[in-house]
């Protein structure tokens, strides 16, 4: 994993703790987040938009389709940055 | 009637504007109740126009403006119904439906929809009849009726050709990708977007300013630059119905309904 693949994955750690008001350490990549955050449809478009204005990406839905944990987010949106 | 509280809208007329507010949980999906207090709301209108010049649509849900027709209510409404007759009824809920918005789409008065989180399918379709969009940046849009074996039905297609073009129609049609508030303003959709939950407040700011002007002058300038799409709305009322005799539309449907994926809501 690159430097900025690592930073990438650190923010987005970072900014869903934040937003779902879970400790930061009990977040791990490989996590499924849907399970650990425990969010719905609705909320995973809400952290969908707040990662797309985050890292000022556009993020079509279907790229992220089946993607379920915090490295291989990190590394689609890696590919748009 | 200048005030009206409703189970899933409410609206009040004062100084002028008429605020209009959604207020069905999960996210104001729109059902025969709503249809039903929306053509309430049509009637008033008709009414209050004359003393107002601005209205503004809301959501109060956190959730967003309207995450589009109710699937559920759709789905369990056409079970054990043939293809045919459950067209019928569908049809007629169109009709219904396309009345309220082209009296939205057509009102003598300067019309905002102040949007919020999801702004899906029929909420999209609903913020398109209005003549300035202001969005918070957490608003999201799409078009996912695709996937369902569907088109948009509420006139979302020639409402959106009419004011961007048809190239973005066809990438929010055939993609039914979302999109967020950012990009809805590039591609000109949404003229301000401003802070999380500050939609309402800088369309209420905006409504003041329409207020300033002369108001047979702006009801003119809306009449020449909003023409109403009235042929191809007519069309896509046919298309919808043709496509929800087919066997994908209740697969689609059922597949939504019965679905305890994470994600139903991505296409």
């Amino acid at each position: 994993m690159t430097d900025n693949n690592k930073k990438t994955l650190e923010e987005i750690l970072n900014l869903a703790a934040a937003q779902f008001k879970v400790p930061r350490e009990k977040l791990t990549p490989d996590d499924d987040f849907f399970k650990t955050l425990g969010i719905d449809s609705l909320q995973a478009l809400d952290l969908l938009t707040r990662l797309e204005h985050h890292f000022n990406v556009e993020l079509p839905d279907y790229e992220l389709q089946g993607v379920s944990d915090f490295r291989t987010l990190a590394s689609r949106i890696q590919a748009r940055l | 009637m200048n005030q009206f509280q409703g189970q899933t809208l409410s609206w009040e007329l004062k100084d002028g504007v008429i605020e209009l507010a959604l207020h069905r949980s999960p996210c104001n999906e729109i059902g025969s109740l709503t249809l039903g207090e929306l053509e309430r709301f049509a009637s008033a209108l008709e009414r209050m126009q004359g003393d107002a010049h601005a209205l503004i649509i809301y959501s109060r849900l956190q959730s967003g403006f309207c995450a589009g027709a109710d699937l559920r209510e759709l789905y369990h409404g056409a079970q054990g119904m043939e293809r045919k007759a459950a067209a019928r009824g569908v049809r007629e809920f169109l009709e219904r439906i396309h009345r309220v918005m082209n009296a939205i789409d057509s009102a003598p008065l300067t019309t905002i929809a102040a949007l919020n989180g999801i702004t899906f399918g029929g909420g999209f379709e609903l913020a398109l009849v209005c003549d300035l969009m202001i969005a918070d940046k957490m608003a999201r849009f799409c078009f996912p009726e695709l996937r369902l074996g569907l088109i948009p039905g509420f006139g979302g297609i020639p409402r959106l050709k009419r004011d961007l073009g048809n190239a973005v129609v066809r990438d929010l049609l055939l993609t039914g990708r979302s999109f967020n508030a950012t990009k809805a303003q590039q591609i000109g959709l949404v003229s301000q977007v401003v802070g999380e939950g500050e939609s309402l407040k800088a369309a209420r700011s905006t409504a003041v300013q329409l207020g300033k002007f002369d108001r047979h002058t702006a009801i003119a300038a809306k009449k020449f630059i909003k023409p109403i799409p009235y042929e191809e709305l007519r069309k896509e009322i046919d298309i919808f119905c043709d496509l929800f005799t087919q066997p994908a539309v209740e697969a689609g449907l059922k597949k939504f309904v019965e679905s305890t994926d994470a994600q139903p809501y991505l296409p």
